[in-house]
């Protein structure tokens, strides 16, 4: 009955959806007040109605309905509850309806926190995400219908969670990951409402700057938790693969980074007004195509979801109207906008127009690196795959002049800058970088050129160059202590997101090149040495885990010198149910560097293959991330977006 | 030219010029390492109409089923070595030191990827295995077997195999 209800709600939603997407939209063009009010409610019953299906959805899971097929095939009852309701985003159709609710939820808030915005922008917005949630909608409800059932001869037991999502990053990271994916629909909505009207100015920038900054935030964390949740639980200890389907996460948040950079321009001096307009269109595409990948089966990877071509042409078709639409509108409107204000070749306009062209090469590179190998095939040409090599090059080529660049970038004033007054602090910095790039290389490793020194001067580069940057700033308000309180929001939100930006760098060089691996045949007793720690398997014994078995590995880790580190566990677990092996790998971690540690299969001769690793700095690449994401929260509780709203708090989050 | 005109000209012509040479970068970088597919029978008797075989010392990826009775272990060290087939009854040899998938058992389809040490035999780098018991990659189903896509609405719980291959 609750599947049926569930159903039936998510009915409703298409059906206010479909209003939501004429009414509003329609009123706008005949400046019917009345039709434009109606937007807000119908974006909040639709979202209720969405939300309702996700609990029946949940209830389900929750109560093992095995009657309902989604749940015999993703859930058992022997799961703990809590993975069992993770369990509902671990399919396809489960996680499609999650997508659905959390863009209902944005077109809700927007809805909500719009109260600064003319009536008319407030109706085309809501209109143009009521037109994207009919597309989801439906997509859910027609091709990858959640509620089906298996009657009348359903399973008495599911066929149990992929053992793979039965972890706690799997919890938070797919809901933070589509919170960023769909967040980018309303940076989408914007654009095009604002191209339906035909003005752009800074106000606009204004408005859709935070909703922007809020999906780039999420999507952040997504993806660092996805990497993270990677490194821990695939056992191999990798942190990014380059896998098609990390990469579609990926070039959303490039245009999305590239996109947040070119709405300060317009906001703060009215041009780059297409170019931007046009990186608003391209983020959500890109998250449009992002889902394409996914879910159609086009592509091979570790997440991809089961393949049905009839679904994948479904979103093809999807996102031929979305993107063949809005750059045809693009196309009608565009040309007789025209930026008024005049900037020289040095200043902050032109750095950040740098800044966007390594991000889009960027997003250029993972693109092609994504969609050859499809097209090789396609052309007959016979499989391939494109290897990692081929990404960390390009990245390594655009990073160097990048993170110069952006060393640079906030020092340099708008509209023109002078060469010689920042002849002194660039000096200043370059030579603070030096001192602590060697500095922090002689502390941890042997002074070497190589990539991590490259890591540490760009990464020192970068940090010092924010910092130094600030310090200047709040000399400008006369003390330090009246320019800590008076420097905006939005300013200390760069510098940390920018700090964030060389802790990463920082930490993939040194991880990239630090990193001890082994890959050992161990009896009990046995010792191994990797990178000054001892390693020593005491004992490996049989699991019993609620839906799982296989065995356990109880290692002691010692300094060279004897000095008692950690203990560490690592285990091999069985999951019965769907009869897959997974490995657990066992990580003492610090800043400085992780143990990491899983058990292999058993060898002849009780013995067992083990994988050891020593990664420096491995953590700087997710505290990085994270420090990017605070940086963004920051700058969204800047007081200028909230200006005429008459809402205060978190009014964005 | 106004001076507008000319930064515009300016931008336009570096713009171009930066992408030209990004885009040139890039297909240079990736012919070396685009990574073609293999199967056994392809290895022995050449791909594709012109039955091109690939050069000994090339970076390819191998993709099969494992031969019951073929993975032979290394007594002390973790070298291991496996037979490959496909449905041509071909046989190449995959040898490799590490550890192997979780997934990796006699009859699964695996793919591996390394270089060519002679004619049939490969010295593997990677060895991937999906986590999926009736996982066959879709390159090796479609070789293989010929199959290309399954919908999830045919996988359902009653009528599910067991085990394709004997798992």
């Amino acid at each position: 009955m609750i599947p049926e209800l569930g159903q039936l709600a998510l009915t409703f939603a298409l059906a206010f959806s479909i209003i939501l997407a004429i009414v509003p939209l329609m009123g706008s063009f005949t400046a019917n007040e009345r039709a434009l009010l109606v937007a807000k409610p119908l974006a909040m019953g639709m979202f209720v109605f969405t939300l309702l299906a996700f609990c029946a959805l949940s209830w389900a899971f929750y109560h093992d309905d095995f009657t309902v097929l989604n749940v015999a095939n993703n859930s058992s009852s022997v799961l703990p509850w809590y993975f069992k309701l993770t369990a509902v985003w671990g399919s396809h159709e489960g996680s499609m309806l999650m997508w659905v609710m959390i863009l209902a939820a944005w077109t809700a808030l927007v809805g909500q926190y719009s109260k600064g915005l003319p009536l008319l922008m407030q109706g085309r917005i809501l209109g143009v995400m009521g037109l994207i949630n009919i597309g989801f909608i439906a997509f859910s409800l027609f091709m990858s219908n959640p509620f089906e059932r298996t009657l009348p001869f359903f399973p008495v037991e599911g066929s149990d969670l992929n053992p793979l999502l039965q972890d706690y990053g799997m919890i938070i990271h797919p809901p933070l990951l589509y919170m960023g994916y769909v967040g980018f629909a309303v940076s989408f909505a914007f654009a095009i409402a604002a191209l339906i009207g035909g003005k752009f100015d800074s106000t606009w920038a204004r408005w859709a700057r935070p909703w922007t900054l809020a999906a780039w935030l999420f999507l952040t964390l997504g993806i660092m938790l996805g990497s993270w949740w990677a490194y821990k639980e695939l056992g191999w200890g990798g942190w990014w693969f380059w896998d098609p389907v990390e990469n579609a996460s990926f070039m959303p948040w490039l245009v999305g980074t590239a996109l947040i950079h070119s709405l300060a321009v317009t906001e703060k001096r009215g041009t780059f007004k297409s170019w931007t307009v046009l990186l608003a269109l391209g983020a959500f595409s890109l998250s449009l195509l992002g889902a394409f990948l996914v879910r159609s089966g086009v592509l091979v990877s570790v997440h991809s979801f089961a393949a049905d071509p009839e679904r994948g042409v479904f979103l093809l078709i999807f996102l031929l109207i979305v993107i063949g639409g809005s750059l045809l509108l693009y196309a009608s409107r565009m040309h007789s906008v025209r930026s008024q204000a005049r900037y020289e070749i040095f200043s902050r306009e032109v750095m950040l127009w740098g800044n966007n062209v390594f991000l889009l090469t960027a997003t250029l590179v993972v693109l092609l690196g994504t969609l050859f190998p499809l097209v090789h095939k396609e052309l007959g040409l016979g499989s391939i795959s494109i290897g990692e090599p081929f990404f960390n090059q390009m990245f390594y080529y655009l990073n160097i002049p990048f993170a110069l660049l952006l060393g640079l970038g906030p020092w340099v004033r708008w509209k023109q800058q002078k060469a010689a007054p920042l002849l002194k602090p660039m000096a200043l910095i370059a030579v603070f970088s030096l001192i602590l790039a060697l500095g922090t290389m002689a502390a941890t490793q042997t002074v070497a050129a190589n990539l991590a020194l490259l890591g540490l001067l760009l990464g020192a580069w970068v940090g010092v160059s924010a910092i130094m940057e600030v310090y200047q700033r709040l000399q400008q308000f006369g003390s330090i202590t009246q320019g800590v309180a008076k420097l905006q929001a939005s300013h200390y939100g760069m510098t940390i997101a920018h700090i964030g930006f060389a802790v990463m760098i920082v930490g993939i060089a040194m991880t990239l090149t630090y990193s001890e691996e082994r890959d050992v045949r161990m009896e009990i007793g046995d010792r191994v040495v990797l990178a000054g720690y001892e390693f020593e398997l005491q004992d490996v014994y049989k699991l019993n885990g609620p839906n799982y078995g296989g065995e356990a590995a109880e290692i002691d880790v010692r300094r060279v010198d004897g000095r008692y580190v950690t203990h560490l566990h690592a285990e091999k677990r069985e999951y019965t149910i769907q009869r897959m092996v997974m490995t657990e790998a066992a990580i003492h971690a610090r800043l400085s560097r992780d143990l990491y540690v899983s058990l292999g299969e058993a060898l002849p001769g009780n013995a067992w293959a083990i994988r050891v690793y020593v990664k420096p700095f491995v953590r700087w690449i997710w505290l990085g991330g994270l420090l990017m994401s605070l940086g963004a929260l920051i700058a969204l509780l800047d007081k200028r977006y909230r200006r005429k709203t008459t809402t205060g708090g978190a009014a964005y989050a | 030219m106004q001076p507008r005109r000319k930064k515009r000209l300016f931008s336009m012509l570096l713009v171009i010029s930066l992408i030209a040479g990004a885009v040139g970068a890039m297909l240079f970088a990736l012919q070396q390492n685009i990574n073609l597919f293999y199967t056994p029978g392809q290895l022995v008797q050449g791909l594709g109409e012109g039955k091109i075989k690939p050069d000994v010392g090339q970076r390819l990826r191998l993709g099969g089923m494992v031969v019951p009775g073929s993975v032979s272990r290394d007594a002390t060290s973790l070298k291991v070595s496996f037979d490959l087939t496909d449905d041509s009854g071909e046989i190449a040899t995959v040898e490799f030191e590490g550890i192997l998938p979780d997934l990796f058992r006699e009859g699964q389809g695996i793919v591996a990827q390394g270089i060519l040490k002679s004619a049939n035999v490969l010295a593997a780098t990677e060895v991937l295995a999906k986590h999926d018991e009736e996982y066959l990659p879709p390159e090796v189903a479609e070789a293989v077997k010929g199959i290309r896509h399954v919908p999830p609405s045919q996988l359902q719980q009653q009528n599910r195999p067991q085990s394709n291959y004997g798992g």
